[in-house]
Parts: C-alpha cells; structure tokens; sequence
C-alpha cells in the first residue's frame, strides 16, 4: 500500500462551506449538550441522540427550500454520517479506554515483576505481568518456529514444485482457516494434553501454530504468486537447477514478504484467549521450561484478572490490554513497513 | 514451463513436498479428528444432538446416562451473531459510504488507518471493553427497549436484570464485526468505477443518487461477501461471548433476559471439568461449529473473490 497521488474528487466541498457546516454543527452540539444537562436524557448516547434530532429538525426546515432530488440528498447524508457515528464509536471508544484505563497501572514494575508474591487486589506499584509476557512470547516463538518453515514449504509447493497435491493443500489451508479458536484448543487439549498429563507452553504453542500455518501459508502463497515467471528462467537460462533458482532467485526476492507472513501470523494469534484456556492455562510466576507445566500469557492475565473483578485487579487487565494492543499495533505497522520495502 | 530436474532438484522438491504435506496432513489429520468424533457422537445419539436441550453427564456406573445435545447453544449463536449482523452490516455500509464519499481527506486518511488497526484488535479486547464499560449503555437501551417495547415477545423479560444478556453480547460482536466488514465494503466501494459516478453527475444528479443507483448495486456482492466474513467470525467468537453471556441451557427467544450462550463458548465452560464422553459430545459440537463456520467462510471468500476480480473496470 504505497501512498499514491491523491485523485481530485469533485463531489468534494468547497473550504468554506465546509467550515460552515463544522460551525453548526459545533453550535448543534452545545445546544444539545444544554438540552441533555436539563432533561432526562444522560451520558454520551443521551447526547447523541438529542443531537441526531436537532440536526433532523434543521435539516428538515431547511429542506423546505429545496428540490425533491436534492432534499433525499441531504436525509442521505444525515442518516449516513449519524450510521457512521455509530459504526466508528465502539472501537473509538476501545482505543480511548484501554489507553486512559491502561494507562495507569503502566509503571515499571508491570513489566518486570511477576505475581508470584502479590494478590490481583494489591497496589498497582506491586506485582506485574512480566511472566506473562515472558510466557506469551515463549509460546509465540515456538508456534513460529514450527509454521513458519511450514508455511513457506507450503507456499512453495504450490508455486515452485506445482505438485499433484497443490489443489489439496490449497483448499485444506484455506478451509482450516476457519477453525474457530476453541476447537483448535479443544483438539490439543483431547490429543497433546491428554497424552502428556500436562497443561503445558508446548500445548499452547501448537494450539496457536493451528490457527497460525493457514495465515502463514496464504500469505507466503500470494507473495510467492507475484514473483514473475521471468525471473525463474533468468535463474534457469544462467544454468541454475530449480533448487538453486529457487533459492537464490526466488526466495531472496520476497525475503520481506515471506517475512511479512510471519508477522501477520504472530499478529493472528498473540491475543488468542480461548485456545490458550484450553492448553497453557496461566501461572503466577516465570516458567521458562515449555513443557514443565501451566505457563502464564498475557491475555490469559488479561482474562484472569477481569475474572477475580477487583478495582485493582481490572486496573491490571486494563493495563495487560494496552501492552496487547500496542504489541498487536506494532506487529502490524512493523509488517506494513517491511511489505513497503518489497515494492521499492 | 519444463525443466529437466538434476538430483539435487528432486531432493530439493522432496524437501519442498515433505513440508507441504506436513502441514496438510497436520490439519487434515484435525478435520478428520474432529469427523471421526461427531459421527461417533451422531451415530449413538442421531438428530436428537442438534435439537434437544439436555447436557447431562452420566454417572461412571452407568444409573445416570449421558444425555448431549445442544440445541439451545446453537440457536443461541444463531440470536446472538443474528443481532450482531443486523447492527454490524447497515452501520458498516453507512460507514464505507462515509469513508469513501463524504469524509473530508486528511479525517479519511486517518479513519482509514485507525479502522485497519482496529480489524486487528483481538476478541478478548473487546470482551474486556463490553464488561467494563459497554455494558453500562447495553443496559440502559435494553431496559428502554423492554419499558416500551415490551409487549413483543422477543423484548419481554422476566427479571429486571438486563446486563448479560444476547441483546448486549450481540451488540457488542457487532462493533467486533464492524471493522472487518467496513474495511471490505470501503474497499469495494473504491472500487467503483470513476467514470460511471462522473456521469451521474454530469447528467445533474446529487452525491445520493449517484451511491443509490452505481455504487450500491456496484458493491453488492462485495457487500455481502464482507458480512459473511464478519459472520464466520461472529459465529466462532468464544471469549467475549463467554464473558459476556450467562451460559444457560434452555431454550430462550427473549433477547433481554440475562441468559444465553453460544457453541463456542459452550465448549470453553465445560471443558474443564468433563468427563471423557462428555470431552467427546464437546468435540462434536466443536465439529457441528467447524462445519457452520467453514461454509460462511467459503461462501464468503467465493464472493469476495469473484467481486474484486471480476469487477467490470
């Protein structure tokens, strides 16, 4: 997604009519601010809705002036930005708690002490969801370590080798894709759990790596897909076996695409709770061994700590959450970043 | 294209096909797994699996039998990602259509990026967000709802507990819903070919009459396929349904009541403590989920694909 020259839009308004717009709606506000301190209506939707009737009355009055065709504009465009308020409020609103409310249980000792000797209700500047952080990467890492080498043979074999089984592998991927969460956790838990008696960070990781290999897979595919074909027989025309062409031609040019893949994968899965539920369970403390037994995540903290539902307890998932999202943000504009690379 | 394969290339090739197959025969061997579990489970306890409403746990002697079955969870997910997708697909079209045609630039660009993001925002997240601070407005509109709305039968309620209920878990795997089907249909809307919006406007029609009579219909089946992909997610979501929902087995249509629940969230509550028949009718209603989401998903995917690509340029 390269930035692009901007095409001209001419349903675009012009400056001024839009500031004046932006005025009224400014001063539509106010009054119905006003208007919510004064009746029974209450809080932000009380407000909205309040708002979303004056801007109708008005409308409607200055509808009287104008044409059939050009008075269901101007309803269009209030039902349509009015459906967008409500379309865009609730992860606005997502974005705005978890900072505010994450926020403040953000201090040094989050991210360096476990909870091993502190209750969920105790302060916030004691305990901390350092082995959950610990934990979750651990388990991340293994999972990549597994599907990402799968994953990119996947994609090669159904670019590169063209074998019998392409159809098979493509359509199995892209079927498994959409293996709820829990049924992966629930399939470890029956077979990997069972058999070694244990909750354990393996269990976690290969629960996670099941929901990771499809995101992974496709993602190497289509990558693979954009290497022109011109490039393979240059590879071949220099004398180059397939093995060869592949590695030295193909594969370096969709180095970051192939790691973009990885990224997607990692972002996919590092906030998964349900499968996590059912294979790594949670820990107090630091577990550095993956296969010893319960081992702490993040978002099993998260989970855990709005479970017990203390004020400081919540303080701290609210705080799990940001450091969540902000790895989860970062994955993405870090896969973003290098995808850009590529197109250069 | 041929090409002569040297012995170095077939081992390359074996190489390249040993992984492939791992990873089919990985997730094959799930899907098999999960096959072989829910033909067991029909094959003792047939239809009865998907419409009665027992979930009981037979005694290890044998006095009590078990009796697995989850009709009520499945029409559960059915009240619950139906209500979501009525709030989700309308907003999401008024959103894309905002995005894409009335949104000043720079307020765009960073909409645009933000709803990105927030397509990446994991489910717990918004779990965590409908408890703590949604709920509070789910209740005040459900408790509105009910006050004047409650002489229909799918608003009554019994109690005047309206926290938990499929009304507010519904609203809420709506906003979860929302950004992935809004950044599809903004992408498909972009899509609209330039010249056939010109002309509307040149032959004097308003911004209206151009989303109403090209865009639209142009992005119909985009539209669609959008909704399905929301839907496939709606429908597999255990964790924020699960925190959000009292799980109950019985058979209820009253969307205020503070009881519900859904298969995924099913499985995640009685997992722990099951008994090795009971793990078994789990994985079955995990397969009977499997199934449900994997045609969304497909129907979906088919769609999105067909109306991207072989859009008229």
């Amino acid at each position: 997604m390269s930035m692009q020259a901007t095409p001209s839009r001419p349903w675009e308004k012009e400056k001024i009519v839009r500031r004046n717009s932006g005025l009224t709606l400014l001063l539509g506000a106010l009054i119905a601010y006003v208007i919510v301190l004064f009746t029974g209506f209450a809080g932000p939707d009380g407000w909205a809705v309040v708002l979303f009737a004056l801007a109708a009355t008005f409308t409607f009055f200055r509808n009287r002036r104008l044409s059939v065709k050009e008075r269901k504009d101007s309803r269009a465009r209030l039902l349509i930005a009015a459906a967008s308020v409500i379309a865009f409020a609730p992860w606005i609103s997502i974005f705005i708690s978890v900072l505010f409310k994450g926020v403040k249980g953000l201090r040094p000792n989050f991210v360096v002490s476990d909870m091993r000797t502190t209750t969920p209700d105790d302060f916030l500047n004691m305990g901390g969801a350092a082995h959950a952080i610990v934990g979750s990467l651990l388990m991340v890492l293994i999972a990549t370590v597994i599907t990402l080498p799968l994953g990119i043979l996947s994609g090669l074999y159904i670019t590169e080798v063209r074998g019998r089984f392409s159809g098979v592998v493509r359509v199995v991927i892209q079927s498994m894709s959409g293996v709820p969460s829990i049924v992966a956790g629930l399939f470890i838990y029956t077979t990997f759990v069972d058999a070694t008696g244990t909750f354990s960070a393996l269990a976690g990781a290969l629960a996670l790596g099941i929901l990771m290999l499809p995101t992974v897979a496709r993602t190497s595919e289509e990558v693979l897909k954009l290497v022109p074909d011109d490039l393979r027989s240059a590879g071949y025309a220099l004398g180059a076996r397939q093995w060869r062409s592949t590695l030295i031609v193909v594969l370096p040019t969709v180095r970051s695409g192939l790691i973009t893949a990885g990224l997607l994968g990692v972002a996919r899965v590092i906030g998964e709770t349900a499968p996590l539920l059912a294979t790594a369970l949670s820990n107090t403390s630091f577990v550095f061994n993956p296969v010893s037994g319960p081992i702490g995540s993040l978002p099993m903290y998260i989970f855990g700590m709005l479970q017990i539902g203390t004020e400081n307890s919540i303080n701290r998932a609210w705080t799990g959450a940001l450091i969540l999202l902000i790895v989860v943000f970062g994955l993405f504009s870090l896969a973003r970043y290098v995808a850009g690379k590529d197109k250069r | 294209m041929h090409v002569v394969h040297s012995r170095g290339d077939k081992v390359f090739r074996g190489i390249v096909s040993a992984g492939a197959l791992t990873s089919l025969i990985l997730l094959g061997l799930i899907g098999a797994f999960l096959l072989a579990r829910g033909i067991e489970v029909f094959n003792t306890s047939g239809f009865k699996f998907l419409t009665g409403s027992n979930w009981v746990a037979g005694s290890e002697d044998g006095v009590i039998p078990n009796d697995f079955s989850i009709g009520p969870m499945i029409v559960g997910t059915a009240i619950v990602s139906l209500i979501a997708m009525l709030f989700a697909v309308p907003m999401s079209m008024a959103g894309a259509l905002y995005l894409e045609f009335y949104a000043p630039q720079n307020v765009r660009r960073v909409l645009v990026a933000l709803l990105d993001l927030a397509a990446a925002i994991p489910s717990l997240i918004f779990g965590l967000w409908g408890v703590q601070v949604f709920t509070s407005f789910g209740e005040r509109w459900a408790y509105f709802l009910s006050d004047r709305l409650g002489w229909f039968p799918l608003f009554s309620t019994i109690s005047d507990n309206f926290g938990r209920s499929p009304f507010v878990a519904g609203c809420v795997l709506a906003s979860l819903v929302v950004p992935i089907t809004t950044s599809v249909a903004r992408e498909v809307y972009s899509r609209t070919p330039r010249e056939l919006v010109d002309t509307c406007f040149a032959l004097g029609g308003t911004k209206w009459g151009a989303i109403r009579t090209v865009v639209i219909p142009f992005g119909k089946s985009g539209v669609v396929g959008g909704a399905m992909l929301g839907l496939g997610r709606a429908l597999g979501e255990t964790i924020a349904v699960y925190l959000l929902l009292n799980i109950n087995f019985r058979y209820t249509f009253k969307i205020l009541e503070s009881e519900g629940g859904n298969v995924a969230s099913l499985i995640a509550t009685k997992f722990g403590e099951a008994t090795p028949d009971e793990i078994k009718a789990l994985v079955a209603a995990g397969f009977v989920l499997f199934i449900l989401t994997l045609t969304v998903n497909m129907v979906a995917s088919a769609i999105v694909t067909r109306s991207t690509k072989g859009a008229p340029a």
